[in-house]
Protein backbone atom coordinates (compact mmCIF):
# COMPACT_ATOMS: atom_id res chain seq x y z
CA UNK A 1 0.00 0.00 0.00
CA UNK A 2 1.50 3.27 -1.06
CA UNK A 3 1.08 6.36 1.05
CA UNK A 4 -0.65 8.30 -1.73
CA UNK A 5 -3.46 5.75 -1.82
CA UNK A 6 -3.69 5.93 1.94
CA UNK A 7 -4.07 9.66 1.86
CA UNK A 8 -6.68 9.55 -0.90
CA UNK A 9 -8.70 6.97 1.00
CA UNK A 10 -8.45 9.10 4.13
CA UNK A 11 -9.60 12.20 2.29
CA UNK A 12 -12.58 10.40 0.74
CA UNK A 13 -13.47 9.12 4.17
CA UNK A 14 -13.45 12.63 5.66
CA UNK A 15 -15.42 14.12 2.77
CA UNK A 16 -18.16 11.51 3.00
CA UNK A 17 -18.36 11.79 6.77
CA UNK A 18 -19.00 15.52 6.41
CA UNK A 19 -21.99 14.92 4.10
CA UNK A 20 -23.64 12.10 5.97
CA UNK A 21 -24.56 11.63 9.55
CA UNK A 22 -25.18 8.84 11.99
CA UNK A 23 -27.56 9.42 14.90
CA UNK A 24 -26.69 7.33 17.94
CA UNK A 25 -29.54 7.07 20.44
CA UNK A 26 -29.28 6.06 24.09
CA UNK A 27 -28.61 2.36 24.50
CA UNK A 28 -27.06 2.22 21.03
CA UNK A 29 -23.50 2.05 19.73
CA UNK A 30 -22.01 3.37 16.50
CA UNK A 31 -21.17 0.33 14.38
CA UNK A 32 -20.47 1.59 10.85
CA UNK A 33 -19.87 5.25 9.93
CA UNK A 34 -21.40 6.78 6.76
CA UNK A 35 -18.31 6.21 4.64
CA UNK A 36 -18.27 2.50 5.40
CA UNK A 37 -22.00 2.15 4.75
CA UNK A 38 -21.86 3.99 1.42
CA UNK A 39 -18.91 1.84 0.35
CA UNK A 40 -20.64 -1.34 1.49
CA UNK A 41 -23.71 -0.65 -0.63
CA UNK A 42 -21.71 0.44 -3.67
CA UNK A 43 -19.79 -2.82 -3.41
CA UNK A 44 -23.06 -4.70 -2.91
CA UNK A 45 -24.83 -3.17 -5.92
CA UNK A 46 -21.90 -3.65 -8.28
CA UNK A 47 -21.42 -7.17 -6.92
CA UNK A 48 -25.04 -8.18 -7.49
CA UNK A 49 -24.95 -6.77 -11.04
CA UNK A 50 -21.72 -8.66 -11.73
CA UNK A 51 -23.12 -11.82 -10.18
CA UNK A 52 -26.34 -11.81 -12.20
CA UNK A 53 -24.73 -10.86 -15.51
CA UNK A 54 -21.92 -13.35 -14.87
CA UNK A 55 -24.20 -16.24 -14.03
CA UNK A 56 -26.21 -15.45 -17.17
CA UNK A 57 -23.17 -16.49 -19.20
CA UNK A 58 -22.05 -19.12 -16.67
CA UNK A 59 -24.50 -21.81 -17.63
CA UNK A 60 -26.89 -22.53 -20.52
CA UNK A 61 -29.61 -23.22 -17.93
CA UNK A 62 -29.37 -19.69 -16.54
CA UNK A 63 -28.75 -17.95 -19.87
CA UNK A 64 -32.38 -17.53 -20.90
CA UNK A 65 -33.52 -16.44 -17.43
CA UNK A 66 -30.83 -13.89 -16.67
CA UNK A 67 -29.86 -12.31 -20.01
CA UNK A 68 -33.25 -10.53 -20.45
CA UNK A 69 -32.49 -8.59 -17.25
CA UNK A 70 -29.67 -6.81 -19.02
CA UNK A 71 -31.23 -6.40 -22.45
CA UNK A 72 -30.24 -9.66 -24.08
CA UNK A 73 -27.12 -11.79 -24.55
CA UNK A 74 -24.83 -9.33 -26.36
CA UNK A 75 -25.67 -6.54 -23.89
CA UNK A 76 -25.08 -8.85 -20.92
CA UNK A 77 -21.71 -9.81 -22.33
CA UNK A 78 -20.86 -6.16 -22.96
CA UNK A 79 -21.88 -4.99 -19.48
CA UNK A 80 -20.43 -7.79 -17.34
CA UNK A 81 -16.77 -6.68 -17.53
CA UNK A 82 -17.75 -3.11 -16.68
CA UNK A 83 -19.86 -4.21 -13.70
CA UNK A 84 -16.90 -6.30 -12.60
CA UNK A 85 -14.52 -3.40 -12.94
CA UNK A 86 -16.85 -1.19 -10.92
CA UNK A 87 -16.93 -3.85 -8.20
CA UNK A 88 -13.13 -4.03 -8.21
CA UNK A 89 -12.80 -0.27 -7.76
CA UNK A 90 -15.36 -0.02 -4.95
CA UNK A 91 -13.96 -3.06 -3.20
CA UNK A 92 -10.45 -1.62 -3.38
CA UNK A 93 -11.69 1.25 -1.22
CA UNK A 94 -13.49 -1.12 1.13
CA UNK A 95 -10.26 -3.13 1.36
CA UNK A 96 -8.31 -0.03 2.38
CA UNK A 97 -11.07 0.93 4.79
CA UNK A 98 -11.30 -2.46 6.50
CA UNK A 99 -7.80 -3.82 6.12
CA UNK A 100 -6.84 -3.11 9.76
CA UNK A 101 -9.87 -4.54 11.62
CA UNK A 102 -9.82 -7.58 9.33
CA UNK A 103 -6.29 -8.70 10.23
CA UNK A 104 -6.43 -12.32 11.33
CA UNK A 105 -5.37 -13.19 14.89
CA UNK A 106 -5.41 -16.05 17.40
CA UNK A 107 -8.94 -15.21 18.57
CA UNK A 108 -10.22 -15.81 15.06
CA UNK A 109 -8.51 -19.18 14.85
CA UNK A 110 -10.20 -20.08 18.14
CA UNK A 111 -13.51 -18.80 16.74
CA UNK A 112 -13.14 -21.02 13.66
CA UNK A 113 -12.59 -24.05 15.90
CA UNK A 114 -15.94 -23.52 17.56
CA UNK A 115 -17.82 -22.70 14.35
CA UNK A 116 -20.04 -25.71 14.97
CA UNK A 117 -21.25 -24.32 18.28
CA UNK A 118 -21.72 -20.96 16.58
CA UNK A 119 -23.87 -22.40 13.81
CA UNK A 120 -26.05 -24.43 16.17
CA UNK A 121 -26.62 -21.56 18.66
CA UNK A 122 -25.23 -23.56 21.58
CA UNK A 123 -24.31 -20.47 23.54
CA UNK A 124 -26.43 -17.44 24.40
CA UNK A 125 -23.64 -14.91 24.01
CA UNK A 126 -20.39 -15.08 22.08
CA UNK A 127 -17.09 -15.79 23.90
CA UNK A 128 -15.26 -12.83 25.48
CA UNK A 129 -12.60 -12.68 22.74
CA UNK A 130 -14.87 -11.95 19.76
CA UNK A 131 -13.98 -8.46 18.57
CA UNK A 132 -15.37 -5.99 16.04
CA UNK A 133 -15.42 -8.70 13.37
CA UNK A 134 -15.62 -12.40 14.18
CA UNK A 135 -13.61 -15.13 12.45
CA UNK A 136 -16.38 -15.88 9.96
CA UNK A 137 -16.65 -12.28 8.86
CA UNK A 138 -12.90 -12.08 8.43
CA UNK A 139 -12.88 -15.30 6.45
CA UNK A 140 -15.51 -13.89 4.10
CA UNK A 141 -13.55 -10.66 3.74
CA UNK A 142 -10.33 -12.45 2.80
CA UNK A 143 -12.21 -14.78 0.47
CA UNK A 144 -13.49 -11.69 -1.35
CA UNK A 145 -10.00 -10.19 -1.47
CA UNK A 146 -8.56 -13.35 -3.05
CA UNK A 147 -11.53 -13.75 -5.38
CA UNK A 148 -11.37 -10.10 -6.43
CA UNK A 149 -7.73 -10.50 -7.41
CA UNK A 150 -8.50 -13.70 -9.33
CA UNK A 151 -11.54 -12.10 -10.99
CA UNK A 152 -9.48 -9.14 -12.09
CA UNK A 153 -6.61 -11.15 -13.58
CA UNK A 154 -8.69 -13.85 -15.29
CA UNK A 155 -11.37 -11.36 -16.29
CA UNK A 156 -8.93 -9.12 -18.14
CA UNK A 157 -7.38 -12.14 -19.85
CA UNK A 158 -10.82 -13.22 -21.11
CA UNK A 159 -11.88 -9.67 -21.93
CA UNK A 160 -8.95 -9.23 -24.30
CA UNK A 161 -9.01 -12.78 -25.55
CA UNK A 162 -7.69 -11.78 -28.97
CA UNK A 163 -4.39 -11.07 -27.25
CA UNK A 164 -4.53 -14.08 -24.93
CA UNK A 165 -3.45 -17.60 -25.91
CA UNK A 166 -6.29 -20.09 -26.22
CA UNK A 167 -5.25 -22.26 -23.28
CA UNK A 168 -4.80 -19.27 -20.99
CA UNK A 169 -8.40 -18.27 -21.74
CA UNK A 170 -9.58 -21.83 -21.06
CA UNK A 171 -7.80 -21.91 -17.67
CA UNK A 172 -9.01 -18.40 -16.77
CA UNK A 173 -12.54 -19.53 -17.54
CA UNK A 174 -12.35 -22.23 -14.86
CA UNK A 175 -10.67 -20.00 -12.25
CA UNK A 176 -13.24 -17.24 -12.87
CA UNK A 177 -16.01 -19.80 -12.32
CA UNK A 178 -14.52 -21.14 -9.09
CA UNK A 179 -14.12 -17.63 -7.71
CA UNK A 180 -17.72 -16.91 -8.70
CA UNK A 181 -19.04 -20.00 -6.93
CA UNK A 182 -17.06 -19.21 -3.77
CA UNK A 183 -18.44 -15.68 -3.81
CA UNK A 184 -21.98 -16.95 -4.35
CA UNK A 185 -21.71 -19.30 -1.38
CA UNK A 186 -20.28 -16.55 0.83
CA UNK A 187 -22.94 -14.13 -0.39
CA UNK A 188 -25.80 -16.45 0.57
CA UNK A 189 -24.40 -16.90 4.08
CA UNK A 190 -23.62 -13.19 4.37
CA UNK A 191 -27.20 -12.15 3.56
CA UNK A 192 -28.64 -14.78 5.88
CA UNK A 193 -26.41 -13.80 8.80
CA UNK A 194 -27.10 -10.12 8.23
CA UNK A 195 -30.88 -10.49 8.20
CA UNK A 196 -32.88 -13.54 9.28
CA UNK A 197 -30.20 -15.31 11.31
CA UNK A 198 -29.34 -12.34 13.54
CA UNK A 199 -32.16 -9.85 14.00
CA UNK A 200 -30.80 -6.41 14.83
CA UNK A 201 -27.81 -6.73 12.51
CA UNK A 202 -29.15 -5.21 9.30
CA UNK A 203 -29.55 -1.76 10.83
CA UNK A 204 -25.78 -1.61 11.32
CA UNK A 205 -25.54 -1.08 7.55
CA UNK A 206 -28.56 1.24 7.27
CA UNK A 207 -28.68 3.46 10.37
CA UNK A 208 -25.12 2.60 11.26
CA UNK A 209 -25.96 1.76 14.84
CA UNK A 210 -26.67 -1.35 16.90
CA UNK A 211 -28.14 -1.83 20.36
CA UNK A 212 -25.83 -2.48 23.29
CA UNK A 213 -27.63 -5.77 23.77
CA UNK A 214 -26.68 -6.77 20.24
CA UNK A 215 -23.09 -5.71 20.82
CA UNK A 216 -22.54 -7.75 24.00
CA UNK A 217 -24.28 -10.74 22.43
CA UNK A 218 -22.37 -10.90 19.15
CA UNK A 219 -19.13 -8.94 19.68
CA UNK A 220 -18.27 -8.91 23.41
CA UNK A 221 -14.66 -7.81 23.00
CA UNK A 222 -15.73 -4.86 20.86
CA UNK A 223 -18.42 -4.00 23.44
CA UNK A 224 -15.81 -3.99 26.15
CA UNK A 225 -13.38 -1.90 24.14
CA UNK A 226 -15.96 0.75 23.35
CA UNK A 227 -17.90 0.95 26.66
CA UNK A 228 -15.31 -0.26 29.14
CA UNK A 229 -17.82 -2.71 30.59
CA UNK A 230 -17.58 -6.46 30.68
CA UNK A 231 -20.02 -8.07 28.24
CA UNK A 232 -20.82 -11.04 30.47
CA UNK A 233 -21.52 -8.81 33.44
CA UNK A 234 -23.72 -6.48 31.40
CA UNK A 235 -25.62 -9.46 30.15
CA UNK A 236 -26.08 -10.92 33.64
CA UNK A 237 -27.17 -7.55 35.03
CA UNK A 238 -29.71 -7.09 32.26
CA UNK A 239 -30.96 -10.58 32.93
CA UNK A 240 -31.38 -9.86 36.65
CA UNK A 241 -33.18 -6.61 35.85
CA UNK A 242 -35.56 -8.40 33.52
CA UNK A 243 -36.18 -11.14 36.09
CA UNK A 244 -36.87 -8.58 38.81
CA UNK A 245 -39.19 -6.66 36.57
CA UNK A 246 -41.03 -9.83 35.59
CA UNK A 247 -41.36 -10.84 39.22
CA UNK A 248 -42.70 -7.39 40.17
CA UNK A 249 -45.27 -7.60 37.39
CA UNK A 250 -46.33 -11.07 38.45
CA UNK A 251 -46.73 -9.94 42.07
CA UNK A 252 -48.72 -6.91 41.02
CA UNK A 253 -51.01 -9.08 38.90
CA UNK A 254 -51.46 -11.59 41.74
CA UNK A 255 -52.44 -8.75 44.11
CA UNK A 256 -54.89 -7.37 41.62
CA UNK A 257 -56.42 -10.79 40.92
CA UNK A 258 -56.86 -11.27 44.68
CA UNK A 259 -58.32 -7.79 44.96
CA UNK A 260 -60.75 -8.43 42.09
CA UNK A 261 -61.92 -11.68 43.68
CA UNK A 262 -62.66 -9.86 46.91
CA UNK B 1 -38.43 -30.44 -47.92
CA UNK B 2 -39.72 -33.96 -48.10
CA UNK B 3 -37.96 -36.74 -46.34
CA UNK B 4 -35.82 -38.47 -48.98
CA UNK B 5 -37.18 -41.82 -47.82
CA UNK B 6 -40.85 -40.89 -48.24
CA UNK B 7 -41.11 -42.31 -51.76
CA UNK B 8 -38.91 -45.29 -51.21
CA UNK B 9 -40.94 -48.41 -52.19
CA UNK B 10 -42.02 -50.42 -49.19
CA UNK B 11 -44.28 -53.12 -50.71
CA UNK B 12 -44.99 -54.27 -54.25
CA UNK B 13 -48.16 -56.13 -55.26
CA UNK B 14 -47.76 -59.66 -56.60
CA UNK B 15 -43.98 -59.29 -56.59
CA UNK B 16 -41.96 -62.43 -55.99
CA UNK B 17 -39.03 -62.00 -53.63
CA UNK B 18 -37.91 -59.01 -51.59
CA UNK B 19 -38.53 -55.39 -52.54
CA UNK B 20 -35.54 -54.19 -54.57
CA UNK B 21 -33.61 -51.52 -52.74
CA UNK B 22 -35.49 -51.96 -49.47
CA UNK B 23 -33.77 -50.53 -46.43
CA UNK B 24 -31.30 -48.42 -48.40
CA UNK B 25 -30.43 -45.18 -46.67
CA UNK B 26 -29.10 -42.00 -48.05
CA UNK B 27 -25.72 -40.98 -46.66
CA UNK B 28 -26.12 -37.49 -45.27
CA UNK B 29 -22.67 -36.79 -43.85
CA UNK B 30 -20.83 -34.46 -46.18
CA UNK B 31 -17.09 -33.95 -46.42
CA UNK B 32 -14.51 -31.85 -48.17
CA UNK B 33 -11.33 -33.65 -49.10
CA UNK B 34 -8.17 -31.66 -49.79
CA UNK B 35 -5.22 -33.29 -51.49
CA UNK B 36 -2.29 -31.05 -50.52
CA UNK B 37 0.00 -32.92 -52.94
CA UNK B 38 -1.81 -31.52 -55.97
CA UNK B 39 -2.43 -28.02 -54.67
CA UNK B 40 -0.49 -25.41 -56.71
CA UNK B 41 -1.27 -22.46 -54.44
CA UNK B 42 -3.20 -20.54 -57.12
CA UNK B 43 -5.65 -19.13 -54.53
CA UNK B 44 -8.64 -19.53 -56.85
CA UNK B 45 -10.49 -21.01 -53.86
CA UNK B 46 -9.74 -17.88 -51.82
CA UNK B 47 -11.27 -15.69 -54.51
CA UNK B 48 -14.27 -17.98 -54.96
CA UNK B 49 -14.90 -17.89 -51.21
CA UNK B 50 -14.72 -14.10 -51.03
CA UNK B 51 -16.99 -13.77 -54.08
CA UNK B 52 -19.64 -16.28 -53.05
CA UNK B 53 -19.88 -14.94 -49.52
CA UNK B 54 -19.93 -11.39 -50.83
CA UNK B 55 -16.96 -10.27 -48.74
CA UNK B 56 -15.12 -7.13 -49.76
CA UNK B 57 -11.44 -7.51 -50.62
CA UNK B 58 -9.84 -6.60 -47.36
CA UNK B 59 -6.45 -5.10 -46.57
CA UNK B 60 -3.69 -7.66 -46.23
CA UNK B 61 -0.41 -7.94 -44.41
CA UNK B 62 2.63 -8.86 -46.45
CA UNK B 63 5.20 -10.76 -44.45
CA UNK B 64 7.64 -12.02 -47.08
CA UNK B 65 5.64 -15.06 -48.09
CA UNK B 66 3.24 -15.96 -50.85
CA UNK B 67 0.48 -16.13 -48.28
CA UNK B 68 -2.31 -13.57 -48.77
CA UNK B 69 -2.33 -12.72 -45.05
CA UNK B 70 -0.98 -14.25 -41.84
CA UNK B 71 -4.21 -16.00 -40.85
CA UNK B 72 -7.86 -16.33 -41.80
CA UNK B 73 -9.97 -13.33 -40.86
CA UNK B 74 -13.59 -12.68 -39.97
CA UNK B 75 -14.32 -11.91 -43.65
CA UNK B 76 -11.58 -14.07 -45.19
CA UNK B 77 -12.48 -17.66 -44.42
CA UNK B 78 -10.30 -19.51 -46.88
CA UNK B 79 -6.51 -19.11 -46.93
CA UNK B 80 -3.75 -21.07 -48.59
CA UNK B 81 -0.94 -21.43 -46.08
CA UNK B 82 2.55 -21.66 -47.46
CA UNK B 83 5.37 -23.33 -45.55
CA UNK B 84 8.96 -23.90 -46.61
CA UNK B 85 10.12 -27.31 -45.52
CA UNK B 86 12.94 -29.72 -46.24
CA UNK B 87 12.91 -33.18 -47.70
CA UNK B 88 16.14 -35.14 -48.32
CA UNK B 89 18.13 -31.91 -48.19
CA UNK B 90 15.93 -30.22 -50.80
CA UNK B 91 13.37 -27.50 -50.45
CA UNK B 92 9.82 -28.70 -50.17
CA UNK B 93 7.14 -26.09 -50.57
CA UNK B 94 4.01 -27.01 -48.67
CA UNK B 95 0.66 -25.45 -49.53
CA UNK B 96 -2.38 -26.15 -47.46
CA UNK B 97 -5.84 -24.70 -47.83
CA UNK B 98 -6.80 -23.52 -44.32
CA UNK B 99 -10.44 -23.12 -43.32
CA UNK B 100 -12.92 -24.42 -40.78
CA UNK B 101 -12.52 -28.18 -40.29
CA UNK B 102 -16.18 -28.77 -39.34
CA UNK B 103 -15.27 -31.12 -36.48
CA UNK B 104 -17.58 -33.96 -35.57
CA UNK B 105 -17.13 -32.79 -31.95
CA UNK B 106 -16.86 -29.01 -32.41
CA UNK B 107 -14.90 -27.19 -29.68
CA UNK B 108 -16.51 -23.88 -30.64
CA UNK B 109 -19.98 -25.30 -30.06
CA UNK B 110 -18.93 -26.90 -26.75
CA UNK B 111 -17.53 -23.58 -25.49
CA UNK B 112 -20.38 -21.31 -26.65
CA UNK B 113 -22.57 -19.99 -23.79
CA UNK B 114 -25.22 -18.36 -26.03
CA UNK B 115 -28.40 -20.24 -26.88
CA UNK B 116 -28.45 -20.97 -30.60
CA UNK B 117 -25.30 -19.13 -31.65
CA UNK B 118 -23.58 -22.23 -33.02
CA UNK B 119 -25.37 -25.15 -34.63
CA UNK B 120 -24.26 -28.40 -36.18
CA UNK B 121 -26.32 -29.90 -38.96
CA UNK B 122 -27.01 -33.60 -39.45
CA UNK B 123 -24.70 -33.47 -42.45
CA UNK B 124 -21.81 -32.41 -40.21
CA UNK B 125 -21.59 -28.73 -41.14
CA UNK B 126 -20.94 -26.44 -38.15
CA UNK B 127 -22.53 -23.06 -38.68
CA UNK B 128 -22.50 -19.80 -36.70
CA UNK B 129 -25.78 -17.92 -36.27
CA UNK B 130 -24.56 -14.36 -35.79
CA UNK B 131 -27.96 -13.06 -34.65
CA UNK B 132 -27.60 -15.18 -31.49
CA UNK B 133 -23.86 -14.55 -30.99
CA UNK B 134 -23.00 -12.44 -27.94
CA UNK B 135 -19.36 -11.94 -28.91
CA UNK B 136 -17.74 -13.45 -25.82
CA UNK B 137 -15.04 -15.17 -27.87
CA UNK B 138 -15.14 -18.48 -25.99
CA UNK B 139 -15.43 -20.33 -29.34
CA UNK B 140 -12.05 -18.88 -30.35
CA UNK B 141 -10.52 -20.50 -27.27
CA UNK B 142 -12.45 -23.73 -27.85
CA UNK B 143 -11.28 -24.19 -31.44
CA UNK B 144 -8.17 -26.38 -31.93
CA UNK B 145 -7.54 -24.88 -35.39
CA UNK B 146 -7.72 -21.12 -34.61
CA UNK B 147 -10.58 -20.57 -37.06
CA UNK B 148 -13.35 -18.38 -35.56
CA UNK B 149 -12.49 -14.68 -35.90
CA UNK B 150 -13.93 -11.73 -34.04
CA UNK B 151 -15.24 -8.62 -35.78
CA UNK B 152 -14.64 -5.58 -33.54
CA UNK B 153 -17.35 -3.59 -35.28
CA UNK B 154 -20.28 -6.00 -35.14
CA UNK B 155 -18.90 -7.72 -32.00
CA UNK B 156 -19.71 -11.11 -33.50
CA UNK B 157 -17.62 -14.08 -34.53
CA UNK B 158 -17.46 -15.44 -38.09
CA UNK B 159 -16.02 -18.43 -39.92
CA UNK B 160 -16.34 -20.70 -42.97
CA UNK B 161 -19.83 -22.19 -43.35
CA UNK B 162 -18.76 -24.96 -45.75
CA UNK B 163 -21.18 -23.04 -48.02
CA UNK B 164 -24.14 -24.47 -46.13
CA UNK B 165 -26.36 -22.32 -48.36
CA UNK B 166 -24.97 -23.98 -51.51
CA UNK B 167 -24.87 -27.48 -50.01
CA UNK B 168 -28.52 -27.09 -48.98
CA UNK B 169 -29.36 -26.64 -52.64
CA UNK B 170 -27.37 -29.65 -53.74
CA UNK B 171 -24.33 -27.67 -54.89
CA UNK B 172 -20.70 -28.09 -53.90
CA UNK B 173 -18.96 -25.37 -51.82
CA UNK B 174 -17.61 -22.41 -53.85
CA UNK B 175 -13.96 -23.30 -53.24
CA UNK B 176 -14.46 -26.79 -54.70
CA UNK B 177 -16.01 -25.35 -57.85
CA UNK B 178 -13.08 -23.00 -58.41
CA UNK B 179 -10.20 -25.48 -57.97
CA UNK B 180 -8.38 -25.92 -61.31
CA UNK B 181 -6.22 -28.91 -60.37
CA UNK B 182 -8.89 -31.08 -58.83
CA UNK B 183 -7.15 -31.18 -55.50
CA UNK B 184 -10.45 -30.25 -53.82
CA UNK B 185 -13.24 -32.78 -53.64
CA UNK B 186 -16.67 -32.76 -52.07
CA UNK B 187 -19.07 -35.61 -51.37
CA UNK B 188 -20.23 -37.92 -48.63
CA UNK B 189 -17.87 -38.59 -45.77
CA UNK B 190 -17.52 -42.33 -46.58
CA UNK B 191 -16.72 -41.61 -50.19
CA UNK B 192 -14.16 -38.94 -49.38
CA UNK B 193 -12.41 -41.07 -46.78
CA UNK B 194 -12.22 -43.84 -49.35
CA UNK B 195 -10.73 -41.81 -52.21
CA UNK B 196 -8.41 -39.99 -49.81
CA UNK B 197 -7.20 -43.40 -48.65
CA UNK B 198 -6.58 -44.46 -52.26
CA UNK B 199 -4.66 -41.27 -52.97
CA UNK B 200 -2.52 -41.74 -49.85
CA UNK B 201 -1.73 -45.28 -50.97
CA UNK B 202 -0.83 -44.02 -54.43
CA UNK B 203 1.54 -41.46 -52.91
CA UNK B 204 3.13 -44.19 -50.78
CA UNK B 205 3.58 -46.68 -53.58
CA UNK B 206 4.32 -44.56 -56.62
CA UNK B 207 5.66 -41.22 -55.45
CA UNK B 208 7.99 -42.24 -52.64
CA UNK B 209 6.04 -40.62 -49.83
CA UNK B 210 6.14 -43.62 -47.50
CA UNK B 211 4.46 -41.70 -44.68
CA UNK B 212 1.59 -40.28 -46.74
CA UNK B 213 -1.78 -40.53 -45.02
CA UNK B 214 -5.22 -39.11 -44.38
CA UNK B 215 -5.68 -36.39 -41.75
CA UNK B 216 -9.04 -37.05 -40.08
CA UNK B 217 -8.14 -36.62 -36.38
CA UNK B 218 -10.05 -39.05 -34.13
CA UNK B 219 -9.42 -36.94 -31.01
CA UNK B 220 -12.35 -34.72 -32.04
CA UNK B 221 -14.39 -37.53 -33.58
CA UNK B 222 -13.03 -36.87 -37.06
CA UNK B 223 -13.59 -33.81 -39.22
CA UNK B 224 -15.78 -32.97 -42.18
CA UNK B 225 -12.77 -31.49 -43.93
CA UNK B 226 -10.01 -34.07 -44.44
CA UNK B 227 -6.53 -33.80 -45.91
CA UNK B 228 -4.11 -36.12 -47.63
CA UNK B 229 -0.68 -35.12 -46.33
CA UNK B 230 2.76 -36.14 -47.62
CA UNK B 231 3.76 -36.97 -44.07
CA UNK B 232 0.91 -37.90 -41.77
CA UNK B 233 3.27 -38.28 -38.79
CA UNK B 234 4.14 -34.59 -38.79
CA UNK B 235 0.98 -32.58 -39.50
CA UNK B 236 2.64 -29.67 -37.62
CA UNK B 237 4.72 -29.06 -40.76
CA UNK B 238 1.51 -27.97 -42.45
CA UNK B 239 0.35 -25.99 -39.43
CA UNK B 240 -2.07 -28.67 -38.29
CA UNK B 241 -2.12 -29.95 -34.70
CA UNK B 242 -1.18 -33.61 -34.36
CA UNK B 243 -3.84 -34.24 -31.74
CA UNK B 244 -6.40 -31.44 -31.77
CA UNK B 245 -8.16 -31.21 -28.40
CA UNK B 246 -10.94 -29.17 -26.90
CA UNK B 247 -9.84 -27.65 -23.56
CA UNK B 248 -11.50 -29.61 -20.70
CA UNK B 249 -12.89 -26.27 -19.50
CA UNK B 250 -15.50 -26.55 -22.23
CA UNK B 251 -16.22 -30.24 -21.82
CA UNK B 252 -15.90 -31.75 -18.36
CA UNK B 253 -15.90 -28.46 -16.50
CA UNK B 254 -18.77 -26.92 -18.44
CA UNK B 255 -21.08 -29.91 -18.57
CA UNK B 256 -20.21 -31.55 -15.26
CA UNK B 257 -18.60 -29.21 -12.75
CA UNK B 258 -20.67 -26.14 -13.60
CA UNK B 259 -24.10 -27.71 -13.04
CA UNK B 260 -22.72 -29.39 -9.91
CA UNK B 261 -21.60 -26.02 -8.59
CA UNK B 262 -25.00 -24.58 -9.34
CA UNK B 263 -26.71 -27.48 -7.62
CA UNK B 264 -24.52 -27.00 -4.53
CA UNK B 265 -25.38 -23.30 -4.51
CA UNK B 266 -29.09 -24.20 -4.65
CA UNK B 267 -28.64 -26.68 -1.81
CA UNK B 268 -26.82 -23.95 0.12
CA UNK B 269 -29.83 -21.67 -0.15
CA UNK B 270 -32.07 -24.51 1.02
CA UNK B 271 -29.68 -25.27 3.89
CA UNK B 272 -29.79 -21.66 5.02
CA UNK B 273 -33.58 -21.66 4.85
CA UNK B 274 -33.89 -24.82 6.94
CA UNK B 275 -31.26 -23.54 9.36
CA UNK B 276 -33.67 -20.70 10.07
CA UNK B 277 -36.55 -23.17 10.51
CA UNK B 278 -34.71 -25.67 12.72
CA UNK B 279 -31.98 -23.83 14.62
CA UNK B 280 -33.61 -20.41 14.51
CA UNK B 281 -32.20 -16.92 14.88
CA UNK B 282 -29.57 -15.63 17.31
CA UNK B 283 -31.35 -12.86 19.16
CA UNK B 284 -29.66 -10.15 21.23
CA UNK B 285 -29.52 -11.56 24.77
CA UNK B 286 -31.38 -11.69 27.09
CA UNK B 287 -34.32 -11.99 24.72
CA UNK B 288 -37.21 -12.79 27.10
CA UNK B 289 -37.38 -12.77 30.88
CA UNK B 290 -36.52 -16.27 32.06
CA UNK B 291 -39.35 -18.05 33.79
CA UNK B 292 -38.14 -19.32 37.15
CA UNK B 293 -40.21 -22.47 37.28
CA UNK B 294 -38.63 -23.54 33.97
CA UNK B 295 -34.85 -23.05 34.19
CA UNK B 296 -33.04 -22.07 31.01
CA UNK B 297 -31.58 -25.34 29.63
CA UNK B 298 -28.82 -23.62 27.69
CA UNK B 299 -27.57 -21.68 30.72
CA UNK B 300 -27.81 -24.75 32.94
CA UNK B 301 -25.64 -26.72 30.54
CA UNK B 302 -23.11 -23.90 30.35
CA UNK B 303 -22.75 -23.81 34.13
CA UNK B 304 -22.22 -27.57 34.31
CA UNK B 305 -19.13 -27.29 32.14
CA UNK B 306 -15.96 -26.13 33.91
Amino acid sequence: MSTSVDRFDERARREVERIGQTVVHRGELLRHPVYTRVLHWLVAISFILSLLSGFAIYSPWLYRFLTPLFGGGPMTRFLHPWFGLLFEVFFLFQFLNWFTPMVWNKDDTRWMKRIRQYATNTERVEPEDVGFFNGGQKLYFWAIVISAVLFLITGILMWFDNLTPRWVVAVSYVIHDIAGLVMLAGFVIHIYEGTAAQPGTFRAMTNGTVTEKWAWTHHPAWYRAITGRNARESYERERRRMTDRERAIQEWERDHDAHDQV
Amino acid sequence: MSNPRTFQIQEISAHPGPVPGAGTQRAVQVCKYIDVSTCIGCKACEVACVEWNDHPFRETTFNDTYQTMPSTEWNYWNLIKFAEDERDGNLMWLMRKDQCMHCEDPGCLRACPADGAIIKYENGIVDFQQENCIGCGYCISGCPFDIPKFNEKTRKVYKCTLCSDRVGQGLEPACIKACPTGCLHFGTKDEMVQIAGLRAKQLQEHSGFAAAGVYDPPSIGGTHVIYVLHDINNPERYGLPKTPVIPPSYTYWKWLAKPTGLLLAGLGVLAVFFHRITVGPKLPQPEVPPIESRPDPVEAKRKEQP
